[in-house]
């Protein structure tokens, strides 16, 4: 690809004619024409044209690996915020535990973290989210910030080699929530990089060789690298 | 100030110097609060207008929501030193008409449908009022809108017509909304010409609404030029700067 940036479209912009090519996801369709729906980085493959979201809430997908924020305990289930537009329902049956009737509240309670996992969404956009699977758990210290959930993919990078750089670099235990979460754990200091490296990504993620350009910049005063 | 001041010269001349297919200078910056999930900031001749919205989130009180779509939710306010006589803060009759307006026009143009259940909230604060605050508020609300990331159908955009000294002129200023004849504020979705919004006050012919409708029509493509170019420039310039 050429090297002059990546093409933003805004809301009703022209992209093209349905018949050279197949709208994606960001699009609609009006008259035989494909028109944007929303701010974005343009992204046609072969035929294919959708857009890559820049800014806007999480929207769940099955099968998302979530960080949590426990908002209530109820008798049976907790309700969490999981950064979608609606809050997500943990079932009692979802956790690991056994868990007598009423006793919810000894195992999560409101402003527990946790990494979770989207296990159903319904056409009326109910959440539900479920603990029951490999590495899913109650995070315990560390570090919750936010980032645009668009920019999920910036920040893992191509087969997660930003991420492995970052970790690398910093030495921080890292989660990274499809919802726009990361939790850190790790010293003060890695952690103060870590948020730096994120916000670079932030700002530039719509440029190319950034992968290489953060590297450059977590190694300047790396000491000790792992 | 007298009543019978002259507005617009026979030679079309009006009393800040444009002449009547003129707009005042418009200046648009997106993204300018960090709390809110998307904000623009608008200056339009003497108007200041910040925008904010919020959402989508999940609508409270639950019986406002819609079980089919989102809700949009615009707030305008006025604030106490937007205008020559301090404003009484607070909602008044003629606030809560302008965020139902605002509402129902920006409704016409998100993809509510995607978000069942939840609640759009728009923030339209006037910090200096000058006449037009409300189509610099939704001009200002619709790119707040996308700075939010939320799907939309179009970039609506409004501007007024009116009727000053016996001749239609577009886009009046503070002593022609105060002495003129009339008053035509419109919001349109540029793309397809839809209406979105039309208000009158004042008395116009027919003859004369039609012209004054086709002129804020135009003024409304002018001013959607400049809406676009605020958006571009900047999500744009963040990609301009690294690439040097």
């Amino acid at each position: 690809m050429a090297n002059e940036g990546r093409q933003v479209v805004i809301p009703g912009q022209v992209l093209g004619d349905i018949s050279a090519f197949r709208p994606g996801r960001g699009t609609f369709v009006e008259n035989k024409k494909i028109y944007a729906e929303r701010l974005g980085v343009l992204n046609i493959q072969d035929t294919f044209i959708h857009i890559i979201p820049l800014k806007g809430r999480y929207e769940a997908v099955v099968g998302d690996f979530v960080i949590g924020v426990v908002e209530e305990a109820s008798t049976s289930n907790w309700m969490v915020d999981i950064n979608a537009p609606y809050p997500a329902l943990l079932h009692v049956h979802e956790v690991p535990w056994e868990i007598e009737f009423a006793d919810t509240e000894k195992y999560l309670n409101t402003g527990d973290t946790i990494l979770a996992k989207v296990l159903s969404v319904d056409e009326s956009k109910k959440l539900q989210i479920t603990l029951n699977d490999r590495n899913l758990f109650k995070l315990k210290g560390g570090h919750l910030i936010e980032f645009e959930p668009s920019m999920y993919r910036r920040i893992m990078g191509k087969k997660y080699s930003m991420i492995e750089i970052i970790q690398k670099y910093t030495r921080c235990r890292i989660k990274v929530g499809k919802n726009g979460r990361i939790w850190i754990d790790g010293d003060a200091e890695g952690i103060h990089k870590v948020l730096q490296a994120i916000s670079k990504i932030e700002s530039e993620a719509i440029t190319f060789g950034l992968t290489d350009r953060i590297e450059e910049f977590l190694k300047k005063d790396a000491k000790d690298v792992r | 100030m007298k009543s019978d001041m002259e507005l617009i010269t026979s030679e079309g001349k009006r009393r800040d110097g444009r002449s009547p297919e003129d707009i005042r200078k418009i200046k648009i910056e997106a993204g300018v609060l960090h709390r809110a999930d998307g904000s623009c900031y608008l200056e339009w001749g003497g108007n200041k207008v910040l925008a904010a919205v919020y959402g989508p989130r999940e609508a409270v009180p639950r019986h406002t929501q819609n079980p089919l779509r989102a809700i949009v939710q615009a707030r305008y306010n006025m604030a106490a030193f937007s205008v020559e006589d301090r404003k009484r803060p607070g909602p008044d009759r003629r606030s809560v008409e302008i965020s139902k307006v605002i509402s129902e026009a920006l409704e016409r143009v998100v993809l509510t449908e995607q978000f069942p259940r939840a609640s759009i909230d728009v923030n339209i604060e006037v910090l200096d009022a000058e006449a037009g605050t409300r189509c610099a508020g939704l001009t200002a609300a619709a790119v707040a809108l996308i700075d939010a990331g939320i799907p939309m159908r179009d970039i609506p955009v409004a501007c007024a017509a009116g009727k000053i000294g016996g001749q239609v002129v577009l886009d009046l200023g503070k002593e022609e909304d105060n002495f003129g004849d009339a008053d035509l504020p419109i919001a349109i979705s540029p793309r397809t010409g839809e209406v979105l919004l039309l208000q009158m006050d004042g008395h116009l012919t027919l003859d004369e609404f039609n012209q004054a409708f086709d002129l804020a029509v135009k003024g409304c493509h002018i001013v959607s030029e400049i809406q676009k170019k605020a958006i571009m420039h900047k999500y744009q310039s963040a990609a301009a700067e690294v690439q040097e």
